[in-house]
């Protein structure tokens, strides 16, 4: 078996295994958080259903790790429903995440705007229906650098997305009713925005190419988590004038009141090094100071990728004392931990 | 007076198994296409899906036309994932809908069935003509399998000028720019690539077209 070509070099056996056999090491290596359905192609929290707890669950393509499997564990999400790299997730599996985890107060989805997400989420909520569950779902679209207009998509889902999963989490864990836990994610969503630049392209393990091309001195910006191309390509100027960019796109959309405290979340896509992660987010601190917020909490690292994509996100949220409170809580998964 | 031809279970089986021969020929060029504008997996995922419903047909016990088509868009719903499952899953669910039980099809039941699948796609993805997506390419097809119906062409010729008129539209959608998809996120540089969808929607109805005529009439 072949598992490198010109340009990719990956750990592979069968490169249409991959998210098959990935999810079994997973479940290997975190047996205490979840465990691994197998044949609905889930990952379940090891405790699920909770009677009484409302359940939240999301999905979409795989390529994100650890979005969203790595999210799944207490004060988080119940179930996470992983499609194939890049593509969303068939609804049988979002039907099957939703019956493990509803302990009857309800069950949340959390889903990112994509059209494939946003249709296969549909039509499985359809289906939770008609089996008796009622599905609240919120759509995620904080990113800036889609304009939200008759002649798009709509804006892309992307860092508000793991904002949004532990916030939500932290309340269904304290015992939040259903409604309060949407009211939460939309909350989240409303106050959070993001942008994205790359620096290099990605290769999905079964293509074995890189999905575009950049040139050497090129930066791209306002990507995606799909490796697609972003709205516009510029000279790759010093960090310091990248974060600039990144600042002035979020902040300029999200219009945060003069003196508020927000959480800054600088977001690795998977090929860039926490080196370079802390050195930007020195930076956002820096601007978002001078822009006039304050960031109290901050994430940084690699949580939403785009398998070795070297690149960064900011997502940027602007917080209240509710908010805060739910993002200190306890949580205990594969990939975020305090607390607990 | 021109005979009626008459389709039934055996013109749907050959029209997946084309279909499912096409993308698989075409994947490299579909997975190209879409990389432009896309993620580069739209033929992947079609082969993906076309397998499946060639695999669902072989251990289908002689169910009719119409079951054969609700069997395949529920096969590539529950396979292909993205956009295009949900779309072409409920555009073939649609369209077996209209022939019901029976066992057999003729010429107009044809164009109720890809009229409806057009109805489906169109409402499920909120897409019109010219946003640069498979509608711009089933939307001519059906219009113009329908208008040759109408004028009694026999269906071979009809069925031939509906491919070509996907085929047209296909082409058409390399000047647009994308509203509709992940490609619409590109804004302007969507402007001068070939929808990935429409390009597999002409695929589709060319195989449709190589189903029917090849049955013995």
């Amino acid at each position: 078996m072949a598992v490198g070509t010109n340009q990719m070099r990956k750990f592979l056996n069968d490169p249409a295994q991959v998210v098959k056999e990935s999810l079994a090491g997973m479940a290997a290596a975190h047996p205490d958080l979840l465990r691994y359905d197998k044949g609905a192609q889930i990952l379940v929290r090891k405790d699920a259903p909770k009677k009484g707890k409302v359940g939240i669950i999301s999905g979409g393509g795989s390529g994100h790790e650890p979005m969203h499997g790595g999210f799944v564990g207490l004060g988080m999400l119940d179930a996470a429903c992983p499609g194939e790299v890049f593509t969303s997730p068939v609804p049988a599996q979002m039907l099957a995440a939703t019956k493990a985890v509803d302990g009857g107060a309800g069950v949340v989805h959390i889903v990112k705007n994509y059209t494939g997400d946003v249709l296969n989420f549909k039509m499985a909520a359809e289906e939770a229906a008609d089996e008796g569950i009622k599905v609240h779902a919120v759509v995620i679209d904080d990113d800036v650098a889609v304009q939200d207009s008759l002649y798009t998509a709509g804006r892309r889902g992307v860092g508000a997305t793991v904002l949004a999963e532990k916030i939500s989490g932290a309340a269904a864990e304290a015992g939040a009713n259903v409604d309060k836990v949407t009211d939460l994610v939309k909350k989240v969503n409303s106050q959070a925005r993001s942008f994205g630049v790359a620096l290099s392209s990605c290769i999905p393990p079964a293509s074995g190419k890189f999905i575009f091309d950049l040139p050497e001195g090129q930066i791209e910006l306002g990507i995606g988590i799909h490796g697609e191309p972003g709205r516009r390509r510029a000279p790759l100027g010093a960090a310091s004038e990248v974060v600039d960019v990144m600042v002035e796109a979020v902040i300029s959309d999200l219009k945060p009141k003069r003196g508020s405290k927000v959480l800054a979340f600088v977001n690795g896509m998977g090929g860039t090094p926490l080196i370079e992660l802390y050195l930007l987010y020195g930076e956002v601190d820096k601007k978002l100071r001078a822009a006039g917020v304050e960031p109290v909490r901050n994430l940084v690292g690699s949580y939403i990728t785009s398998l070795e994509m070297a690149g960064a996100s900011l997502t940027v949220l602007e917080l209240d004392e509710e908010l805060t409170k739910l993002w200190d809580a306890p949580v205990h998964t594969p990939a975020l931990r305090w607390g607990a | 007076m021109i005979s009626e031809k008459v389709m039934d279970a055996a013109t749907i089986t050959s029209w997946m198994r084309e279909i499912e021969a096409s993308v698989r020929a075409e994947r490299d060029h579909l997975v190209q296409l879409d990389a432009a504008i896309g993620d580069g997996d739209h033929g992947t995922n079609m082969t993906r899906g076309f397998e499946a419903v060639v695999q669902a047909f072989a251990e289908d016990g002689g169910s009719p036309p119409g079951k054969l088509l609700i069997l395949a868009g529920r096969t590539l719903v529950s396979t292909v994932g993205g956009a295009s499952g949900p779309l072409w899953g409920s555009a073939l669910r649609a369209g077996g809908r209209t022939l019901g039980d029976e066992p057999t099809f003729e010429a107009q039941q044809l164009v109720d069935v890809l009229a409806a699948a057009l109805a489906s796609v169109k409402d499920l993805g909120t897409a019109s003509l010219g946003d640069k997506t498979m509608v711009d390419a089933l939307e001519p097809a059906v219009d113009t399998l329908r208008q040759r119906v109408a004028q009694g062409v026999p269906l071979d010729r009809a069925i031939d000028e509906a491919a070509a008129a996907a085929e047209a539209g296909m082409r058409a959608t390399i000047p647009l720019q994308a509203r509709k998809g992940r490609a619409s996120y590109l804004g302007e540089r969507s402007v001068g690539h070939q929808d990935p969808g429409a390009t597999s929607t002409a695929l589709m109805v060319r195989a449709l077209q190589r189903a029917v005529t090849n049955k013995g009439s």
